[in-house]
């Protein structure tokens, strides 16, 4: 019979240790079966960032390098420039890239560097215990905006993505979700077109995908799923914002 | 300069664009040919602003250690603001050298070091290119202390002038002739006075 | 590569630097514009392209230091230059460095502090070059150079070290020594035998995944990791101690100075000499592992030590960590500024000089 389904190659056969109903071990598996497919397991490396993406390296059946919080996008950047023939990809979260790291997120971004960065949005510090992201939506309680975020405290969501197609240096820049079948086909031909765009050296691609943490965000799955739906999709709306048809060298 | 041990440090300066630090340069580099040890430290930074440049020689027989000099045995002032700052440090019988196209010896203070007056500027216009008055400088230093030999000193100008600006050397080699002709006409001149 | 230079050049000590960077394999530097190192980025920039090598201007210190954590992962010789306050932003990344057992070699033309301070030479980072100065129980090798020379030598050296412990190695510079032009002689040291970077990110392939982290939250792991880490630097004061003695056999006085006031110290040492006392000199050249042991066994024949630092105090700690019970250290020190003149510095020497 034939198999429809089955883990990853390069992904390690073990459980994940995320909460029950979070995304983050969809966006693992999307990456992976990206890899999966370009066959690059071999020459991939990934920098784990800090935050919820730092176990990396107990799922990835790669080379992997942990990053001090908000630099993994320099750190890959580091790996790039370093061993060309390799591909680098990173997974930062929200806090990680939209706050602490934001220079060198957008830096990366600029320089053109040819490697690939998921940004894992769940409006939320989700290690720590749910704290308040630079993407938190407004009115949304947190543990540090226990009455709401309030613009006139905290600012506004950042919408990374819009801020990264700006840059001439990106080459490919989408915002995907995965909280129904349809996003997630999408999210999946996302990310692979980010990896495509890498081993095509077309310069620096990134997908933020919204995600769900239920746990923090005090919801059960399907609730959290609905809210990413309803909330967060309508502030960060999906599709592809930039697409180079050509290597800006070229 | 061929007894056993020596010790030399100058003190060079004036306006940035007068070619101060590139003399510096030179005769630094000259007698680093000659096998001696030498330091160079130019200024540098928040110092280089206000458009004065300056920098400090050491030459020596032994290993040189502060390579910073408060009171220097001689100095080279190519303008006023120079010779007002470095003028009364230079050591009592020690040597003061003054660009005399741009400094009106009546600020010269000092009655207890060698004074040596140049117009390096006039020299450098009466030769045709008033951008070598640095080397007219230089050619009188070196023919008055006797630091490095000339042969030295022009063979340093390869290694210090970037290689865009080779074919110069053949002028700034004249310039600094020039300037060692004046100090010697000068001397002969003094030793026929006192006769 | 580049051609071995018999003849000597006359250079600046950051220039020096980046020679001895690049002589010893280096392609790969990441920085951020400060005074007084600039001319260190600038060679590199001209120089590391046409040997295939690249140079980028980081948006930050902090970006240049996670750049190079990234590159020493895949096993790659990289470096960074900096001054105080660039470096201070560089802790952190140092920190995880270490804790990640990467090789890299940062370079730090000191400048005076604290805050913005000025741009003149100081010794005002002793402290957070030895004692660590990014978070956790670490260590940094530390090299002092004191002539244009050694700054081309112990950049070599710097890398060598760097590899063979797998660990940060600093050089600690300051304006003076950066600035200043001295003859060098451009030729290698030997190579140290190294041990090959099996742990290096080269992509999973015929072999295990590698992984370079500083995370250890299972129990014991941490404490395992520690001690480890404590191991190497213990080794490191056995195999890799340097410094230098001048007249310390028959010296009844010593001056303990390193860097640019060790050179200021030496011409102090050579006057009282002259004036009939005698006077020795030691330098350390590793600011850590710092030549405990040496200084013990001088501090067994003579009792007296003086400490000279372009600071108010600093290394003064470890010379007095270091001597026999018995032995006197007496300690003078400049804040930031101009360096003393050796006269000052013989004065000094006679007020304590029994």
């Amino acid at each position: 019979m034939e198999q429809v389904f089955k883990r990853p190659e390069c992904l390690i056969d073990v459980p994940f240790h995320f909460c029950p109903g979070c995304h983050h071990g969809t966006v693992h598996r999307l990456v992976a079966e990206a890899i999966d497919h370009f066959k690059i397991r071999e020459k991939t490396i990934g920098v784990a960032s800090v935050g919820c993406s730092v176990f990396m390296y107990d799922y990835f059946n790669i080379d992997v390098v942990e990053a001090p919080h908000g630099r993994a996008s320099a750190v890959a950047s580091g790996v790039k420039r370093a061993r060309k023939e390799l591909i680098v990809f990173t997974i930062q979260g929200d806090g990680d890239l939209g706050a602490i790291g934001i220079a060198e997120g957008i830096h990366t971004a600029n320089r053109g560097e040819n490697i690939t960065l998921i940004f894992a949005n769940n409006g939320i510090y989700g290690m720590t215990g749910g704290q308040m992201a630079p993407t938190t939506l407004l009115g949304q309680k947190t543990t540090t905006s226990p009455y709401g975020r309030d613009f006139t405290y905290d600012g506004y969501p950042i919408r990374m993505a819009e801020m990264m197609a700006t840059l001439e240096g990106s080459a490919f820049v989408a915002r995907v979700a995965v909280n129904n079948p349809a996003n997630l086909m999408k999210a999946k031909k996302a990310v692979r077109k980010a990896f495509q765009m890498q081993t095509e050296e077309m310069g620096f691609s990134f997908v933020e995908i919204l995600m769900s943490c239920p746990t923090n965000w005090g919801l059960s799955s399907l609730e959290a799923n609905r809210r990413v739906e309803e909330e967060m999709i309508p502030y960060f709306p999906l599709g592809i914002l930039k697409e180079r048809k050509m290597a800006d060298y070229l | 300069m061929d007894s056993k041990h020596f010790y030399h440090d100058v003190i060079m300066a004036g306006f940035g664009g007068q070619g101060v630090l590139a003399i510096g340069n030179l005769i630094a580099y000259a007698a680093m040919k000659e096998g001696r040890h030498v330091t160079y430290l130019p200024t540098y930074g928040v110092e280089m602003r206000g458009g004065t440049a300056n920098c400090t020689v050491v030459i020596s027989s032994k290993e040189i250690g502060s390579p910073i000099v408060q009171r220097p045995h001689s100095a080279i002032s190519m303008n006023l603001p120079s010779l007002l700052k470095y003028g009364p440090r230079v050591l009592p019988g020690g040597l003061l050298m003054v660009n005399s196209s741009l400094i009106d010896l009546n600020e010269v203070s000092r009655n207890d070091v060698e004074l040596l007056a140049i117009p390096v500027n006039d020299i450098a216009i009466r030769n045709g290119n008033p951008k070598l008055s640095n080397m007219i400088a230089l050619g009188a230093f070196v023919e008055k202390t006797k630091w490095v030999g000339m042969e030295s000193l022009f063979a340093s100008l390869e290694k210090v002038f970037d290689e865009r600006h080779h074919a110069l050397i053949p002028s700034n080699i004249k310039a600094i002739q020039i300037g060692a002709e004046f100090v010697k006409k000068t001397e002969t001149n003094s030793t026929n006075d006192s006769k | 590569m580049v051609e071995q230079i018999s003849e000597k050049i006359l250079v600046r000590g950051n220039e020096a630097v980046a020679m001895g960077a690049i002589d010893a394999g280096c392609l790969l530097f990441f920085g951020y514009p400060i005074t007084p190192q600039n001319e260190i980025p600038e060679y590199l920039s001209k120089h590391l392209p046409p040997l295939g090598g690249e140079f980028i201007q980081a948006e930050s210190e902090i970006a240049s230091i996670n750049l190079l954590l990234g590159a020493s992962a895949t096993g790659v010789r990289a470096m960074s230059s900096s001054s105080s306050p660039g470096i201070s932003l560089m802790q952190e990344g140092l920190s995880y460095m270490a804790g990640s057992e990467l090789p890299v070699v940062i370079v730090n033309i000191s400048r005076s502090g604290p805050g913005l301070g000025g741009i003149s030479a100081s010794q005002g980072d002793y402290f957070q070059s030895t004692r660590g100065g990014g978070h956790g129980d670490y260590r940094m090798i530390v090299l002092a150079p004191s002539t244009v020379q050694e700054m081309y030598d112990l950049t070599f050296l710097a890398f060598d070290l760097s590899d063979k412990y797998r660990n940060p190695a600093m050089i600690l510079g300051d304006a003076l020594i950066g600035q200043m032009k001295e003859p060098l002689l451009r030729r290698k040291p030997e190579k140290m035998d190294l041990p090959a970077k099996d742990w290096a990110l080269t992509g999973a392939r015929g072999r295990k995944p590698n992984r370079i982290k500083s995370l250890y939250l299972q129990e014991g792991e941490l404490t395992e990791h520690n001690w480890k880490l404590y191991q190497k630097y213990e080794r490191m004061k056995k195999e890799d101690i340097r410094f230098e003695t001048v007249n310390t056999e028959d010296a009844r006085f010593i001056i303990v100075a390193f860097g640019s006031m060790a050179r200021v110290s030496k011409t102090a040492m050579e006057l009282a000499r002259e004036a009939g006392m005698r006077v020795g000199l030691f330098r350390p050249i590793t600011l850590f592992p710092y030549p405990e042991k040496a200084l013990f066994d001088i501090s067994k024949r003579v009792k007296h030590f003086l400490t000279i630092e372009l600071n108010t105090g600093q290394m003064v700690e470890d010379v007095k960590l270091s001597v026999d019970r018995d032995a006197q250290v007496y300690f003078y020190g400049k804040p930031p500024g101009a360096l003393p003149p050796p006269e000052e510095i013989l004065e000094e020497i006679k007020k304590y000089y029994a």
